[in-house]
Order: C-alpha cells, then structure tokens, then sequence
C-alpha cells in the first residue's frame, strides 16, 4: 500500500511447499506450493471449506503439518523450537466472531489475559491496552463482557488481543464475516493504519466478501483445496477479463463446475391483490433491559422478495422469530395473510415455511428421511408423500444425496435441502433468515434462482434476511436495519439514489453513518466513525521490548497465573458450576452421611406363634424387647408368611411350632424356626447375628431362672474388641470415607470440563498460538480447582465436626495436607482425562465413570484394601483413593499422624508428577 | 389421532438420533453390560479375603488348631505377629482383625479356668467388622470343643435360621439385579434431558416449533422413544447378563418387572426432561444429574435399608417414586412377588409419577417460551 512496499520485492515472508492436509477422507489442501511476499496484505479468497482456514491455521502452527513444509519468519513450522522462538512474533486470530475471546471476560480482562500470556509486566500491560482501546474505539466499554458485545467490536477487540505484543505476521481468518459495513470499512481502516506504522508488518487475511479484497495488495484464490490464481486484484481480474472480483473467481473455476450457472435475470413482480402478506406495527422485543428490536414498521406485499439487511446482532433475526411465532413480541403487533400473530397458531404455521440461521435440520438423519419425516409432521396426505418428496429431490438437485447423512452434505447442499424441507409443504410464505451465510457464489446463486422460481411463477412470499449487498440488490424491497430499527425501507435502486452513492454497500453505510452519527455518545455505538478515529494513532507506538527474554523462557508463572486467573473468573461467572462446586460435595455428604447406614435397626418381624403357652411368649419376649427388631401384626398361617415376607413388610418371619412348651419343660429341645430375608444379604446376615445373640441371651436368661446360674456352653471366653469406633456406629467410619470419595468426584469431573470446555469452544487455540507451554496451560488450569477442593475439603472438615459429631483424633495438619496431595492428585486424573476427550459430555461421563468405579469399589468403602485380590487390588493400588481413605479414616478415628501414615503420603505424592506428565503428552500443543 | 402420529413419527426421529450419538449409545451398553456385571463379581457383600493377624503367645496344640482354622474364601490365610505389631499393622489397616492367644491358654483350657481369646476388630471397615467377629467366634467355639472332644453342647431350645429367596445370601444376587434397577433410573433422565438440549443446541427444537406441532407432543415423542429403549436394554441385561452369563435365577415374572417400569419411567423421563430445562448446556445438566441421581439413588432403599434413615428422610423418600420403584423391582425380581402383592406400589408409582409428568410438561412449555430468544 505504501509506496516503497510496491516497488522493493522483499524476499518470500513465507513459502509453503506441496502442502497436503486432510481430514479423515476429505482433502483440504492437496499439494500446494506458494510463495507469499513480506510486509504485504495477502487475501485469500474463495468459498467456505476450500481450505483457507486449514491453511491460514498451519501457517500460524496452530494446526500440525501433515505432509509438505511451512516455511515462516525464516524457520521451520514443524519444528518446535522454530516455532516457541517465533509465536511471539505471529498473532492468529481463528475464524468465528471472538472465538479466541473469553465470553464471561470483560473487554479489558480478556486484554489483561493476553497481555500476561505474553509476559508483559502490569505497566505495560496497561499502557499498551489503553492505546489499543483508544484507537479501535473500544474505550468506552472495558468493562462490558465480550459475550455482549456487537459482531464488529468482538472483531475489533480480537484484533486488540492479536496486536498486544507487536506481531511481524498478522494471520486474520475471515475477520468480517457477519460484521456490519461500517464496522468493516472501519475495521479494514484500522489495519491500514498499523500497517503504515508498522510497513514490515505482514498480514494474511482470508475472506469470504469479494468486495473486500479489491484493497488487499496480493490474492490468492482458491477452491477445492487448490490454488486458481494469485496476483494483485488487478492481474486476476485482467487475466480473465472481468469487471469485478466475483465474476472473475466464477470464471477462474473449472468447467464443470460453473456449468448450469448464468447470470440472474429478474423479472418484476406481479401484483397478486389482497391484503398484504405481512403487516407489522411498531414491534418491539426485549431481552431483559436490552432491546434487540426497536418499534420496527413494514409492510410485504404478496409474492414480493422482500430483504432485510443488516449486520450479526442487528435485530434481523429476532424480528423473524416474532413473525414465526417463535417469540412473543413484548409490544406493538403483526399480522400475517391479515390475521393477527399468536405464539400457538398451528394453523397459520401451515402456511409458512422457516430456514432459521443455523442448519437446524436433524444432522443424523438422510436426506430422504429428514424430507419423510417433515412430509409426515405436516401431514401430507400419505399417498402423495413419495411424489413429493421425489418432486423436490429434482428440484433442489438432491437426487445424488438422497441416501446421504444431512450432516456430512457440503454446506451449500444443506442449504438446498433446509429449504426444500421449509417448501415441503408448500407455504405461501417462505421466511428465511441468512441462507446463503458461508455458502460458495455460485451455490448462492442457484439457490436464488429457487427463490426466483417459487416468487415469480408460483406467488409465494419471501422474506429473506441477508448480509450479501448483491443479494439484497435482487430483492424487490428491502430494509437497512442497524441495532433494532430500521434505518431505511425502499427498493435497493431508490435507497442507492436517496444517497446518492454509487453502491447500496456506500449507501448503507451513509446510513448507518447518519445513525451512529446521531446517538454517538448512546450505549448502543458501535465504535467511532472513522473520521473521528482518524486523528489518534492507530496503535502505540513500537516499544522496545525484547522478546527473548521475558516471552521464550522455559517456563513463566506469570503466564500460569494468567490461567488461572481466568479460570477463577469464568467459574465464578458461572453460577451452576460455582454451585456445585462449592457446595456440590457439602449436600452430597449429608445425603450420604445421613443416606447410607451400614447400622441395621427397626428390622420388622411377625411371629407365628403356633403353641401359645407362657414357654414360647418368654422366648418372644426376648425379640420383642430388642431396640433391632420391631414387631408387626402376628402371623395366622404359612400362607400369609410368604406373602408378607415376599411384599417385604417384614424382613424376618419366627415360628414357634406346636407343642414348644411341653417339649422345653420335658427338655425334648424344641426347634425354633426363623425364615430371614435374604434378599440383600448383608442385612440379611447381620439379622441373623442380632437374631442368635438374642437367642443366646435368652438361654442364659433360661439357665439362670431354672438353674440359678449362668451356663457353661464353652470352657474360654472370647472377648471381641472393636477398636476406633467402639460403639461400632457407621457413622464414624462413613464420614471420614465420604469426604475421601467426594474429594475424588467432584473436582476430577470439574477439571475435566474446565480443560475440555476449551477444546469445544474454541478458545484451546490460544493455546496453540501463544507462548504459553503445556505445563503452564495445565497448572495454571489446575490451581483453582486445587483452591476449590480444599475448601470443599474445609467445608466438609467442618460438617463432620460440628454436625455428624466425628471429632478428628489424629493429627489435623496431617489430614489437611494429605488433602491437598490428594486432590492435587484427583484434579490431576481429571486433566489427564480431559486430555483425551474431545466434548464436554463425554468427558463428564467418562470422568464419572472412570472416578466412581474404583474409587467406591476397591478403595476400602465396601470391603478393606487389605483383602482384595487380583485386578480389584492392582485397581485399588493404581488409584489414589486408597491411600488417602487410610489418611482420613487415620486421622479421624485412629488417631494417626504424619509419622504412621508416611507410606501413604508418598504414594499420593507419587502420582501428582506421573499424571502431570502423562497429561502434558496426551495435550497436543498443535491441532491435528 | 393426528397427535398421535405426530408423536409416532417424533419418537421414530427419536431414535435415529440416538442411533448416531456414540457417548450416549456406549454409555447404555456400558451400563448395562459391563457395570452390571462388575457390581455382581467385583464386590462381595459376604466376608471374603478377611485379613486376619494371629498373636500367638501359647504356643500350644489349640493355638496351632486356631492357625489352621481360618480358611480362604472367608480368610485370607492368617499372619503370624508379635504383640508390638497390633498397633501399627491394624493403624495401617493391613490387618482387620487380630486374634491375641494369651499366654497358658491351653493350660488354662483344660484346667477348667475359663481363659480369654482376644479379639481386636477394625470398626472402621463396616462391611466386614460385624459379620467376621461371628465367624471367627464360631471357628474358635468349634476348635476348642473338637480339641476336647466336648460335642457341642445340647441347648434347651434350638434356632434354626434361614435365608429365604436367597438360600446362601449370595451377593451377586443382590448386586446384579441392583445395578439394572439404578441404571433404568441413570438412563431415563440422562437420555431424555441429553435428547432435549441436543435439540436445543442444534437449534431442531426451534424447527419443530415452527411446525403445527405443540411442546406436549415433542416432550410425549422422547419419553416414549427413549423409555422404550431403557425398558429393551433393561429387558436384554437381564436376560443375557443377569440370567445367562452371572446364572442368578430371578424369582418372578420379568414381563411384570417391565410393566412396573414402564410406569416407572413416566416419572424418571420427566424427571430428565424437568432437569434439561434448568440446564443451559449439556455440563451443567450433567451436574445437576449428578446432584440429583445420587441421592436418589442412594436413599431409594436399593443400596442400603431405608428403614435405617433418619425419620424426616424416610417420609420424603416416600414422595419420592424411585423408592416404589425399587421397592417392588426388589419384591419381583428377588422375591417373586406378584402382581397381587405390589400392586400397591405400582399405583403410588403411576399417581406421583403422572403428577410429576404433568408439572414437567408445565415446565417445558414455560421454558420453551424463553428458550425462543
């Protein structure tokens, strides 16, 4: 752009060498060998999936290189040390509006965070987030969270977060994508003038908007993991005698597939009479205290297109789903075919087909079935449901997929099918919210050519939403929509000419300007117009700083602080995780300690008293005065004691047979019979010990009223002694196991998700891209929950204490620090874990699984790790669960301390370097 | 009748979807294969592998008698230690029990002078305390009768005890027919809440309600497509994994069993489906199922004897339909109770379950009503 970058050619900033790269059998880049000039701003142009985005990724090394070389900033990308050496000198920002960004952080926190991964001291921190706040126009919001802000200042504070550490290489992947156009046109400004500060600057920048890269100085388009052509937008355009940058990328495609493809004609539409197709007054929504549509007033004629344009987050969408019914409106009203909207109107919803933004068809179904199954919800008379589906197959140009899973079509085909899905039932109106987003020009354009079809020669309604301005300029009307309202409502000619700008893109953005203009010092501007950005430098200027010293050393706590911070701040951010985290493990010990008791009590019975003579109501009485049993209604026959004992009123049946009396007076040994249920057999057999107890009790009782003496029945006495727990209440041995259970579960499974989180939401790749080492990432990731497990420790310390009355009769310092071993350990597993699942719910499971198993079965809850054998005890000993179940059950109820239990305390320690190190060998420092 | 076929074709949609979600689909195998069969085998409820220390200051033929008397399955076999090892060895928990043999102990035997064994019980270990100290007094009553040639001496009145249904109380019994109960509980609300928020984050559920479709039939469609997947892998692990591979003989009619459940899972898909709407994403359901199932699960009456609970506990569980589902499940299967004893039961599941569905549905028209934003 400068004038001394056009004339000098500078030697190739990077050279990529038969690059090939695939995902299981699809190719995303197949042998590509381009050189890319220094100091320039390099486009890549193309469709979504033609492998840009693989390609930006492998350059940054945020992705690995599978086959061919990547050579940047004079290195090597596959080699690693090339690669920690330069990351401080590239800055990648990952398609996706924010995905690099953290929603719960505020604008300035998430700067912070970068800043620290950077190795900036706060000084500098601060100061360079002031200047980038300042010229991108964010200075007004730090402390708005980046979940709220607009499409374009997310875009504009990911830029702030790339730009914190003064990159040599800027690696920006569709940047604009669903930005409205002043952001963009301010948002392109703002690059130009960083690169004008900084000329050596280089920038790679892939987009999906043709008109955009006309101002890039270098192109590369691209399509089927290929390159077309690359050259300044001139060349190209020269080399097949375009006009503009679109049609010249048609033209640049092979053959076969711009076949079928022509130039859209558009013929006007016909006037179909009657009231008009949709009316709406004054609609308003709000969401809580944000309104996300703004007393907005049309009206759609029949068969008309009708357009809304407008940037991500402009209120398009909301706006449909009130006229779907979707959403109530919170004021004003809209009628559709002259009927008034209701949120239940089954009937009305007959007559419209809805394409909602996001594919929202079921993925895990075909074609054929996504179609049947529609067919059938409408209610399409059975016998003309094959006829139709077959219709629409040859319609859409479905017939090729028609056995194929919806979530394996390429992009531009699912679009194809939603829409055939919206049509199946042929609605007179058809209500689309941005088909065409992410999909390919030439798959646009037959998808328009449906919309023309189902319009003109079928008089259904349209009403389509859309960012593309040469979409909008083929509606018949359309609306200019910007934060709720509608700017402007007329056919794109007449809105070009109000204006009296060249495109309606210009005219738009006069529009928007105007708006802006108007409400400047509002909550809701979008940034400084660019007149006004103009007179403040674009970006601090170039500090000396000196990367090899604070940004490549080995290891850094300042940037492991600065994950955990963050992840202090997001978890106290989410209130169901906080939740449960706090007090998850507190509720769960007292369900269990008052839940589950090993203690048989109040066990019923019912007698069959079959002798009834003083003999045998003394043996009862025995039963009936014992605090264990308790005496249900007698039993009257055999019959009914199988009956009763099958329902499980009484656990435990006693029959006394006839003649009891006689015989034990004539010293004939009657036979008492006891029939127990066995059905869960420890209490089972418990029973029955309480059961010869008494038994026992009543012979010596016996013996001592007819013989005056105690009886003799064994020549030794044998004392039992039950020791730590003399009461023998299972209580005391529960507490202290359930905190040792408790400490396993709940932070393995929360750490498991923090780490994982990352991976679904994006943000790992600032793993990738940045200084930061795996050791950083994992600890730093890991010393919250290790703070959070210790005050569950704490917390549960003192519900034993205070409310189960389980004093700790070892040493307090002891147990507190063999809690800290264990769940560093048990945080530990949980990253080690994470490290291998790929989505949340399944890391959840598995953690659930894979902690719960062992740690109940073979840690020495159910039975003493002492007598478990084979699997069960290398299981047992594998595990870290034991050894601190020895601790806590050590220092609660036996009263041990460091010097008994030091075999323990290694072991724990033990396992705290082995998991940490299997987990930094599991994590991938690059994507695959 | 449009209603219904809406909600056939749904539930068909149903499970399709479930066909393609590996997590979920090996979570239901692992559930009722593998887990079922690691309850049933892994852990014992029975005194197995006891670890027994013998102090043996006698030295004389009974004390010999006494080290050979404690014999594997129920023991593992008995260590030799001093007096000093007591402490450290039961501190550590390598030993549970320890029989101390005092000094003169034969001699005192025969001499009529009534000495005492010793034994030292680890209460911490509840499983094993109370069970192994009746073994091991009946091991040593037995040896020191056959050393003196003393039949067992006559009592006046004899017990003779039994174990009904389960002749000798074998613990895979018990465990196996538990796991499949916990799990039809686990899988019911796990499936139907995982299918609404995968809806949800897929942005279907949006889709649906475009259609002339109403909530009630949506929610009607994943109870009755995933229960009906619960009730067919409950149905199969018995069979396969409880009858065929563990040989534990079930008491009555499994058919019976399947009927009370499906009543059953009225309640539990409900309850799966009441969770998802709390839930904004699928972790924080998992949370939320985790802090709700496992006390469910725990003070149903499937592991432990609700008749052991604080009282105020014991009434709310009776509100609660899991503790009639277990109830009954337990009566069927272990004591082939039929249809004219648990019928009770089955009715207390329908009526609060029924009441429990209608209030979920509430709920989920309600928080579709927001989720549209």
């Amino acid at each position: 752009m400068t004038a001394g970058a056009m004339t000098a050619e500078p030697a190739p900033a990077v050279r990529l060498e038969a690059l090939r790269h695939r995902y299981g059998d699809t190719v995303a880049l197949d042998r590509v060998a381009l050189d890319l000039p220094a100091g320039r701003t390099v486009g890549f142009i193309g469709p979504d999936g033609v492998g840009k985005s693989t390609l930006l990724a492998l350059v940054a090394g945020a992705r690995k290189i599978q086959s061919g070389a990547v050579t940047a900033l004079g290195g090597d990308m596959a080699d690693p040390r090339h690669r920690r050496r330069v990351c401080p000198r590239i800055a990648y920002m990952p398609q996706g509006l924010g995905k690099n960004l953290y929603m719960d952080l505020t604008v300035f926190e998430n700067l912070e965070f970068f800043g620290r991964l950077f190795g900036q001291d706060r000084k500098e921190r601060h100061e360079r987030i002031t200047d980038l706040l300042r010229s991108t126009g964010l200075d007004p919001f730090p402390d708005r969270p980046a979940g709220k802000l607009s499409g374009g200042m997310k875009q504009k504070l990911g830029l702030c977060c790339a730009l914190i550490h003064d990159p040599d290489l800027l690696i920006l992947d569709e940047p604009t994508t669903g930005v409205d156009p002043l952001s963009r046109r301010q948002f392109w400004d703002l690059i130009d003038r960083i690169r004008r500060q900084r000329p050596d600057m280089g920038v790679l920048v892939a987009t999906a908007y043709m008109d955009e890269a006309e101002r890039f100085d270098f192109l590369v388009a691209m399509n089927d993991g290929a390159i077309l052509a690359t050259g300044s937008p001139a060349q190209i355009k020269a080399r097949v005698g375009a006009e503009t940058l679109e049609e010249a990328f048609i033209a640049l495609l092979p053959e076969d597939e711009r076949r079928g493809h022509r130039n859209l004609t558009i013929q006007p539409s016909r006037d179909h009479g009657g009231p008009p197709a949709i009316v709406a007054e004054g609609l308003t929504r709000r969401f809580g205290d944000f309104t996300a549509v703004d007393r907005v007033s049309f009206e759609i004629e029949r068969g008309e297109i009708f357009g809304f344009l407008g940037s991500n987050g402009c209120g398009k969408t909301t706006t449909m789903k009130v006229l779907t019914g979707l959403l109530p409106a919170s004021e004003g009203k809209a009628w559709l075919f002259g009927e008034e909207t209701k949120a239940h109107d089954l009937e009305t919803r007959k007559r419209v087909g809805y394409m909602s933004q996001a594919f929202s068809l079921y993925a895990e179904l075909t074609v054929q079935q996504n179609l049947d199954l529609h067919a059938r919800l409408f209610h399409l008379p059975r016998q003309s449901i094959p006829g139709r589906i077959e219709e629409l197959l040859e319609r859409f140009g479905l017939t090729v997929y028609a056995e194929v899973l919806a979530a394996t079509l390429p992009l531009g085909v699912r679009q194809r099918l939603s829409l055939a899905v919206a049509t199946i039932h042929e609605p007179e109106m058809l209500i689309l919210d941005e088909p065409t987003s992410g999909v390919d020009p030439i798959a646009r354009d037959s998808f328009w050519e449906l919309l023309i079809d189902l319009s003109r020669n079928q008089g259904v309604t349209i009403f389509i939403s859309t960012h593309f301005m040469n979409e909008a300029m083929r509606c018949d009307r359309i609306s200019l929509m910007h934060a709720g309202q509608v700017l402007a409502s007329d056919t794109p000619a007449a809105l070009v000419r109000q204006c009296g700008a060249e495109t309606l893109e210009e005219a738009f953005i006069a529009y928007l300007q105007k708006a802006t203009g108007q409400e400047a010092s509002g909550q809701q501007t979008n940034g400084r117009t660019a007149a006004d950005a103009k007179h403040r430098p674009a970006v601090p200027p170039s500090r000396t700083h000196n990367p090899s010293q604070s940004t490549t050393q080995w290891f850094s706590s300042r940037r492991l602080l600065a994950y955990s911070l963050r992840e202090s701040m997001e978890l106290l951010r989410d209130p169901i995780r906080l939740t449960v985290a706090l007090l998850g493990t507190a509720f769960l010990m007292l369900v269990f300690g008052y839940g589950i008791s090993f203690d048989v009590e109040d066990l019923t019975y019912a007698v069959l008293d079959r002798d009834r003579t003083p003999e045998s109501r003394s043996y009862l009485e025995g039963l009936a005065g014992s605090r264990y049993f308790l005496e249900q209604p007698a039993l009257a026959t055999h019959r009914e004691m199988d009956h009763r004992l099958k329902s499980g009123e009484i656990a435990l049946a006693i029959e006394i047979p006839p003649g009891f009396g006689k015989d034990l007076l004539q010293g004939r040994t009657p036979e008492v019979a006891a029939w127990i249920d066995g059905s869960m057999p420890f209490a089972a057999e418990t029973t029955r010990g309480y059961l010869e107890g008494l038994h026992q009790h009543y012979l010596i009782e016996l013996s001592r009223r007819n013989h005056g003496e105690d009886p003799v029945f064994l020549p030794a006495e044998i004392e039992s002694r039950y020791r730590y727990n003399q009461d023998f209440k299972s209580l005391f041995a529960m507490v202290p196991t359930v905190i040792a259970l408790m400490l396993v579960f709940i932070p393995a499974i929360l750490m498991a998700l923090g780490v994982v989180r990352e991976k679904e939401l994006g943000s790992i790749t600032n793993l990738y891209v940045t200084p930061v080492s795996r050791l950083e990432f994992l600890f730093g990731k890991q010393l919250p929950y290790i703070a959070l497990g210790m005050i569950n420790f704490f917390l549960m310390c003192a519900l034993a204490v205070f409310l189960f009355g389980v004093p700790v009769s070892g040493s307090f310092l002891a147990l507190s620090f063999g809690a800290l071993l264990y769940v560093t350990a048990t945080t530990g597993l949980g990253l080690f874990i994470s490290s291998f699942t790929k989505t949340q719910i399944a890391a959840l499971f598995a953690t659930a699984i894979a902690t719960t198993v062992p740690a109940v079965m073979f840690s020495g809850m159910m039975q003493p790790v002492a007598s478990l054998d084979g699997s069960a005890a290398v299981i047992g000993q594998g595990f870290p669960t034991g050894y601190f179940m020895t601790i806590s059950v050590g220092t609660f109820t036996k009263a041990l301390g460091f010097a008994d239990l030091y075999r323990d305390f290694l072991a724990l320690a033990a396992f705290i370097p082995i998991l940490t190190i299997l987990s930094m060998l599991l994590l991938n420092k690059q994507e695959r | 009748m449009r209603r219904l076929e809406n909600i056939y074709r749904l539930g068909v949609k149903e499970l399709f979807s479930l066909r393609r979600d590996t997590v979920l689909l090996a979570l239901i195998v692992w559930a009722f294969s593998f887990a079922v069969y690691t309850a049933a085998t892994g852990m014992s409820h029975e005194l197995k592998n006891g670890a027994i220390a013998i102090v043996d200051e006698d030295r004389s033929q009974l004390s010999a008698r006494f080290r050979e008397a404690f014999l594997p399955p129920y023991f593992k076999e008995p260590k030799l230690i001093s007096f000093r090892e007591i402490d450290p060895g039961m501190d550590s928990g390598r030993y549970t029990f320890v029989l101390v043999i005092p000094h003169g102990f034969q001699a005192d035997v025969l001499a009529g002078r009534r000495p005492a064994l010793q034994v030292n019980i680890d209460a911490t270990a509840m499983m094993q305390a109370g069970i192994g100290d009746g073994y091991i007094t009946n091991i040593l009553a037995q040896e020191i009768n056959t050393f003196l040639g003393t039949p067992t001496t006559a009592y006046p009145v004899e017990l003779k005890a039994r174990y009904a249904f389960n002749p000798n109380i074998t613990s895979a019994w018990f465990t196996s027919v538990t796991e499949i109960i916990n799990n039809v509980t686990m899988l019911a609300i796990v499936l139907t809440g995982a299918a609404l928020i995968r809806e949800r984050e897929h942005g279907t559920i949006e889709h649906l309600l475009v259609m002339p479709l109403t909530p009630i039939e949506i929610m009607v469609a994943k109870v009755w497509a995933n229960g009906l997947v619960i009730l067919f892998a409950s149905g199969l692990s018995l069979w396969l994994v409880v009858e065929t591979l563990l040989q534990v003989p079930i008491a009555g009619s499994k058919a019976l069993f399947l009927a009370g459940t499906g009543l059953y899972l009225f309640f539990a898909t409900a309850l799966g489906i009441f969770l998802a709407t709390i839930a904004r994403s699928m972790p924080q359901f998992g949370l939320l199922f985790m802090m709700v199932f496992l006390p469910m699960n725990l003070l149903s009456g499937g592991e432990t004897p609700i008749e052991s609970q604080p009282a105020l506990l014991q009434a709310i569980m009776q509100a609660v339909p899991s503790t009639h589902f277990v109830s009954f499940a337990q009566a069927i299967l272990y004591r082939g109770a039929g249809i004219d004893i648990v019928w009770p039961q089955f009715a207390l599941v329908t009526v609060i379950g029924s009441l429990f569905f209608a209030f979920a549905a509430a709920r989920f028209r309600r928080s579709i009503a927001v989720m549209r934003s």
